[in-house]
């Protein structure tokens, strides 16, 4: 499969042949790619720059570790005589305090997971808190090891819960009046397990149109068409184009688990404010692995740095070398806000790749 | 100032999942081949998962049973738009 597939989605002849047909249906658009994984796909095969300048691509909210507050990390840090299990990413995502790196420095147990499965069994013999951070994709998982844990009756575990759902981030992008965009090339995993239906008011109630894509060049570059082509048709359509791991209805027991575990909430998104209903909370049924009850953890609080732009670069009203702070003040080992964070934030992918 | 190195752990960016074939199942645990590593997955978003099914794995579950007919037919389509 890896080189049937994989290849023919990087395929040279293809992607020119892709990009010839963009250049026909080329016309003045913004398209924002919602995902940090698209950002960075973007930048490391230069899609950016073999696509016409008619041509803007936007980078969305879609990066986990950019869009958490960074209380949320403060939160994490105050925890006394307990062991944080997280994933990397948030490894060396600062805080006010700094960052969970620098914390297992100073003797912190700071341990970082590839599963949360690996935070239950270490939570088999000390206090484990798991950092609930990121989307659709990660929280069936986590939630699954919540199920696991009031199974198995493993009183040490439990969950700071700061998930985010990206639909109603999206609706908040779109009922924002400065907002520009004309079309999303969603994201791929999230859709994995929520299907495309969560997306059809983008199309009926704002008359954008949005392809699922996948990772490789040709999921990218066909998404890209494809909104072209609606655009030039005046059509809006949600469709999904990573049929190989995408249906529309998604994963109806990864949303089962969901729903049984969590229910939304209100959620603070660094760079964007608080959404209504963006985020989830652990149900009252699963109270013992709640880690916000448990160590009477409180809900985040607003402290961008006013100097920070990523409000602008969340809502493609600017590019991040646009921003006075890009490169000069904020890089990726001195962030000031959520967009230089992370490997997958837009101000990051710039960074690395587009300066 | 030193330009910064790329990003070399992309693999473990948050919402990125990566395909691999189960090989052994039991019960909701099953051992998947990635990249010729073998390592443990939990199946219980995926109960149906069948040995020898392409998994796409997310935090050591399968979040979804890769369609290997879907993958051909998508590049059929778009190989016959570009006429390959």
């Amino acid at each position: 499969m890896r080189s049937i597939i994989f290849d023919r989605f990087r395929d040279p002849d293809l992607v020119r042949k892709i990009c010839d047909e963009i250049k026909k249906n080329a016309s003045n658009i913004n398209l924002m790619e919602v995902c940090g994984t698209h950002t960075m796909a973007i930048g490391r095969y230069g899609l950016r720059q073999i696509l016409p300048d008619e041509i803007n691509l936007i980078s969305g909210p879609g990066c986990p570790v950019c869009v958490t507050p960074t209380s949320v990390i403060d939160s994490l840090l105050d925890l006394k005589e307990v062991t944080i299990a997280t994933f990397g990413d948030l490894l060396r995502v600062p805080g006010s305090k700094g960052t969970l790196e620098m914390a297992r420095g100073r003797g912190v147990d700071v341990q970082v997971v590839y599963s949360p499965l690996d935070a239950l069994k270490l939570a088999e013999k000390r206090e484990v808190v798991f950092a609930g951070i990121g989307f659709e994709t990660t929280s069936p998982a986590v939630g699954s090891t919540i199920i696991e844990a009031a199974r198995r009756e493993v009183k040490g575990f439990s969950v700071l819960s700061a998930f985010k759902l990206i639909p109603p981030a999206l609706d908040a992008l779109l009922a924002s009046e400065d907002t520009r965009i004309e079309g999303f090339i969603l994201p791929g995993h999230v859709s994995t397990i929520i299907g495309s239906r969560p997306y059809d008011f983008i199309a009926t109630r704002y008359g954008i149109g949005g392809i699922i894509a996948g990772f490789e060049p040709v999921d990218i570059l066909e998404a890209v068409n494809e909104l072209l082509i609606q655009k030039r048709e005046k059509r809006s359509e949600i469709k999904i184009g990573y049929r190989r791991c995408v249906c529309s209805e998604g994963n109806v027991r990864a949303k089962e688990i969901l729903n049984q575990v969590f229910e939304p909430t209100d959620s603070l998104w660094r760079g964007l404010g608080w959404i209504k209903n963006s985020g989830l909370r652990i149900r009252e049924d699963f109270e013992p692995f709640d880690a916000t009850k448990k160590y009477d953890i409180h809900p985040p609080e607003i402290e961008d740095d006013p100097r920070c732009q990523c409000g602008g670069v969340l809502k493609g009203i600017i590019r991040p070398n646009q921003c006075p702070l890009f490169a000069r003040i904020c890089n990726p080992k001195n962030p000031i806000g959520p967009c230089m964070v992370s490997s997958e934030g837009s101000c990051a992918a710039y960074y690395y790749y587009e300066r | 100032m030193m330009a910064a190195s790329r990003p070399v752990r992309l693999r473990l960016a948050m919402c990125l999942a990566i395909p691999a074939k189960l090989i052994s199942k039991e019960g909701n645990k099953g051992s998947a081949e990635v990249m010729g590593v073998r390592r443990e997955v939990y199946l219980n978003l995926t109960p149906e998962a069948e040995i020898g099914d392409w998994l796409l794995i997310h935090a050591g579950f399968a979040i979804q049973i890769l369609s290997e007919a879907d993958a051909l037919e998508t590049i059929k389509a778009i190989d016959e738009v570009y006429n390959l």
